[in-house]
């Protein structure tokens, strides 16, 4: 059948390109991290990963990354309900001020945050003016902070799309079979929500556990993140291809693990095999 | 609830365009500091307007952007109808997992692995130079790929299986099918990814950094550099020029779509009262 | 077509009128790469730190369009200068370490040099002759014998100083007393606790410690190291942070009080901020930034033109004023308009009397290490960035977080596959 040519076809260019621009390097990361100076076959790389302030400097990175998409998500959610309740002029609308801020250069926003959360800055100048005074800079939470300025977008755009597409008819029947308000959001918009939710999580995650530049400067530089050491390994003092790329495959594999997790969450089959969503 | 929700608007946008005020703020500096207020003043704009390296990678940044973004945008609407219409369970686990992976690598990897593809090609090629616009090009719309195929899949997953075959059995090619019934649903998806993909080109520091050549520099390389030496207001006014440029657009957007709208409301009116003045005739005419 | 756009919702449409616009832009890309290059315009490829030269903003000299120009009256040739800039030395070196980076100019500093001249990554210069062939001008000689037979290039073959500098301490007048001032165990007084800086680089931030102590900065002892190591664990809960360019920043307005950092950019902030105040500790590091050719240079006998070029008067005293930093040039040292803008205090500041450059250069300056040294250093410092860990509200937030997620994810599992039995 025609259709059936053309759909599955349709992946084919993609495919191609992945093959020689997403496969083809990730053969290098793996060539270098199974490699040593010499290019002969080694596991010195992986075993380094777990001894040493390895494992302490991945927990840390974590810890950031899921109180931060945590928050997002809890920021997210209401918002992308509300966005998807507004007229349809207004919902255009917002989704482009959403992401004016993504297109601000992110050092000048990071430069920015640190003129608000200095001790000297502009927050603690106002709330000097009755008294009080926070330390918010150089710390893990101002991090979080950045993390989810910069994030927040991402996670809120695909909620609101998949909401957005909500059949309006499926809402119309739950409230016609005697569902509360409250039992609409929870059992019929939530979970039909929940591909765009896995697809925030997964656009922002991921970039928040590898983050640097928001680190160093609104961190004062005083933790040492995992976006920080492979940054080092790659473009620092002593520059070790190898070890660096070990400490990528590593966060790659944590993270292909937790998004498995999620996915098979989130496309859930029946007993048959059928997709239940 | 209503207010509730407005107040909780209120509070998510302080805090997205806080740091945005603060940069309009400095933008207007009279001194030369980026924390220190002195005085107001133009300059730093006059100086943004002649600064010849600064615009040109602006333009280069932009043009660069937007082509990637239209073709990841292209090339990713055709990935997510193939991965959605596979039917082998593993194949498209595979397909997807092998997508997401410029999304779960470190920036630095990607930038760094391209990078020696790159130069491994240079090589084999024999070229001069083995990196340029091209090899940063490829870069930008392989690390966009997967934010454009993550916008657009849900779409397809949300979009209800019948509705194409329907519109097939009502004697549509599938072509025409595709074109009416699929692609209008999955919009705001394609729409979400062009957009995510432009601002993820835009913004991108460190794979610019490792794929770009001698000749071409992004915005964001640029400002990195300056800020090495003496953070100046100069690249506050610049970013917030951009701002009021996509403020700007964003109005004659809404403009443009609130005449849609007029149009269409005063369409209804007038079929209304036309409506109405019937009615009030066939009454009359009853009547008499 | 008609039909198509027609029947599709706005959002649709709105959706193909943004594609036909970029496309038109695609079209204006092709345009644009072309253009810039015509024939009978010759290129030239320049890798420098970002506001390193003066290229007149705010009314300066621009040393680019100035060679543009210079090279248009000595050859008849158009030129179109391509001017890009890094942050850092290990950058330009993953940028250059491939060998046909595209390059015709690069500005290395010193220990850098020495490590791209191993590494056979620089051609070799000769001003002369090139100035010789295109009829031009040699400024060489512009540099004095005490900038000469550096130790990275004994034999000035492959690189030609530009700027250079050494480290000191800046402090805020109002809140420093004076008492503290005069060496580096400044950086240690728990009086100024939480207002101190430190460098954000392994380099520097060891090379505080060692010039304290009056240890070797290029030991290879990693004895010598470890030392170094628990003198900085010592000074960590004291520093407000580690910093680089946000160094500016904090020292301007206030935040902090006390950093570590260079001359020049000190004459940056006291413009901004007049209670700021600078002392050299001895001994200091000292570094030059040199200007070299890369290997694989397309275009190295232009590069060669431009070093030349800015060696003479008019870029290199615009330039000197720009960056702020001491310069290598006889000219500039002599210029009256220089000492004129830059004014006694920072020409005192910059150009000490007595100061003997070679002998500073053999002691003090940063050389490159050997591979097992860099890496001691790497992971040491890694040690240093990572003790004391986050503090511990975040790990508990963290963990309950993660506690709850896993039970919600259990929760609608046990409920996905309860309600599934009914199908």
């Amino acid at each position: 059948m025609k259709r059936g040519f053309l759909a599955r076809f349709a992946a084919v260019p993609h495919i191609v390109w992945s093959v020689i621009f997403i496969i083809a390097p990730l053969l290098f990361a793996f060539f270098y991290a199974f490699t040593d100076g010499e290019g002969s076959f080694t596991l010195d790389n992986i075993t380094r990963l777990f001894s040493g302030n390895y494992p302490l400097i991945f927990l840390n990175s974590l810890c950031l990354a899921l109180i931060a998409t945590v928050i997002c998500l809890i920021i997210s959610y209401p918002l992308a309900y509300i966005m998807s309740r507004m007229s349809r002029r207004a919902q255009s609308t917002m989704m482009l001020l959403i992401m004016i801020p993504l297109w601000m250069n992110f050092l000048i926003m990071t430069y920015s945050w640190m003129t608000l959360l200095e001790d000297t800055g502009i927050i603690n100048t106002i709330l000097g003016k009755i008294g009080l005074n926070f330390h918010m800079i150089n710390t893990p939470g101002a991090v979080v902070v950045g993390m989810i300025f910069c994030y927040l977008p991402y996670m809120v755009l695909p909620i609101y799309s998949v909401m957005a597409g909500i059949d309006p008819k499926l809402i119309e029947a739950s409230q016609d079979l005697g569902a509360s308000s409250r039992e609409v959001l929870t059992k019929v918009i939530m979970p039909l929500s929940l591909p765009g939710v896995i697809s925030g999580i997964t656009m922002v995650f991921v970039p928040q556990v590898s983050t640097f530049y928001i680190s160093q400067k609104l961190g004062g530089g005083t933790f040492q993140l995992i976006g920080d050491t492979i940054e080092s390994y790659f473009t620092g003092v002593s520059i070790n291809y190898h070890f660096g790329a070990a400490l990528s495959l590593l966060l790659m594999v944590l993270i292909i693990i937790s998004m498995g997790v999620m996915n098979r969450f989130a496309d859930p089959e029946d007993m048959n095999g059928r997709p239940m969503l | 609830m209503k207010t509730a929700s407005r107040i909780y608007l209120a509070l998510v946008f302080i805090f997205l365009y806080a740091p945005l005020a603060v940069m309009i703020l400095i933008s207007f500096n009279g001194g030369e500091s980026t924390t220190v207020m002195d005085g107001t003043s133009l300059r730093w704009y006059r100086e943004m307007l002649r600064d010849g390296a600064t615009l040109q990678a602006l333009q280069n940044t932009v043009v660069l952007s937007i082509s990637s973004a239209v073709i990841s945008t292209i090339l990713g609407t055709f990935a997510a109808m193939g991965i959605h219409h596979m039917r082998r369970k593993a194949l498209r686990s595979a397909v997807m997992t092998v997508t997401n992976v410029p999304m779960m690598n470190p920036d630095i990897v990607t930038g760094i692995s391209l990078m020696l593809l790159f130069v491994f090609a240079g090589t084999l090629l024999g070229s001069e130079t083995y990196l340029s616009f091209w090899t940063l090009l490829i870069a930008h719309i392989t690390f966009s790929l997967p934010y454009v195929i993550l916008s657009i899949l849900p779409k397809f997953k949300q979009m209800d299986r019948n509705l194409p075959e329907a519109a097939m059995d009502l004697g549509c090619t599938p072509l025409q099918s595709f074109l009416k019934v699929e692609l209008p649903f999955i919009a705001p998806g394609i729409l979400t990814g062009l957009i995510m993909a432009f601002t993820l080109s835009f913004d991108d520091f460190v794979i610019s950094n490792f794929t770009s050549g001698s000749g071409f520099e992004t915005l964001t390389i640029h400002i990195f550099a300056m800020t090495k030496k003496s953070v100046k207001p100069d690249i506050y006014a610049l970013s917030t020029m951009i701002f009021f440029v996509v403020l700007v657009m964003l109005l004659a957007y809404n403009f443009m779509t609130g005449a849609d709208e007029r149009r269409a409301r005063r369409e209804r009116e007038a079929k209304a009262r036309f409506l109405r003045r019937l009615r009030k005739e066939t009454a009359g005419k009853e009547a008499a | 077509m008609k039909k198509i756009i027609n029947a599709a919702q706005p959002a649709l449409r709105r959706a193909l009128a943004l594609a036909a616009a970029a496309a038109l832009l695609l079209g204006s890309l092709a345009a644009l790469t072309a253009c810039g290059a015509s024939e009978g315009t010759d290129r030239v490829y320049i890798y420098n730190l970002g506001e390193y030269l003066a290229d007149g903003s705010e009314g300066i000299f621009d040393c680019i369009s100035g060679f543009e120009e210079y090279y248009e009256e000595l050859t008849g040739r158009g030129l179109k200068v391509y001017y890009t800039t890094f942050d850092s030395n290990e950058d330009l070196y993953a940028k250059i370490s491939s060998g046909a980076s595209g390059y015709d100019v690069i500005v290395p500093s010193d220990y850098m040099v020495a490590r791209l001249i191993a590494e056979d990554l620089l051609l070799p210069i000769d001003l002369e002759a090139t100035c010789e062939k295109y009829g031009a001008e040699c400024y060489y000689d512009n540099i004095g014998p005490e900038f000469r037979g550096m130790y990275y290039d004994p034999e000035d073959e492959y690189s030609v100083p530009y700027t250079y500098g050494r480290v000191g301490i800046i402090y805020n007048t109002n809140y420093v007393n004076e008492e503290d001032l005069g060496g580096w165990d400044i950086l240690w007084n728990e009086k100024y606790a939480g207002k101190i800086l430190q460098f954000n680089s392994s380099r520097d931030g060891f090379g505080t410690v060692q010039y304290m102590l009056g240890i070797d900065v290029n030991t290879t002892d990693p004895a010598d190291w470890e030392l170094c190591l628990e003198k900085l664990l010592e000074q960590k809960p004291l520093i407000q942070g580690y910093v680089n360019d946000e160094v500016y920043n904090k020292m301007e307005s206030g935040e902090a009080w006390i950093a570590p950092y260079y001359a020049g950019d000190y004459l940056f902030m006291l413009d901004v901020n007049e209670d700021l105040g600078f002392y050299y500790p001895e001994p200091t590091n000292i570094f030059v930034d040199t200007m070299c050719v890369p290997k694989g240079a397309p275009n190295r006998e232009i590069g060669e033109l431009f070093i030349n070029y800015m060696l003479s008067e008019e870029p290199a005293v615009a330039s000197a004023e720009f960056v702020k930093y001491a310069s290598p040039n006889t000219v500039v040292r002599e210029s009256e308009e220089y000492a004129e803008e830059l004014g006694e205090e920072a020409m005192e500041i910059l150009y000490p009397e007595d100061f003997d450059m070679q002998g500073e250069i053999q002691a003090n300056a940063y050389r490159n290490l050997d591979p097992e040294t860099l890496e001691l250093l790497s992971s040491l410092w890694e040690e240093l960035k990572i003790s004391g860990g986050m503090p511990s509200h975040v790990y508990i937030i963290a963990a309950a977080l993660a506690v709850l997620i896993a039970a919600a994810i259990a929760f609608g599992v046990i409920k996905r596959r309860r309600r599934s039995k009914w199908w």
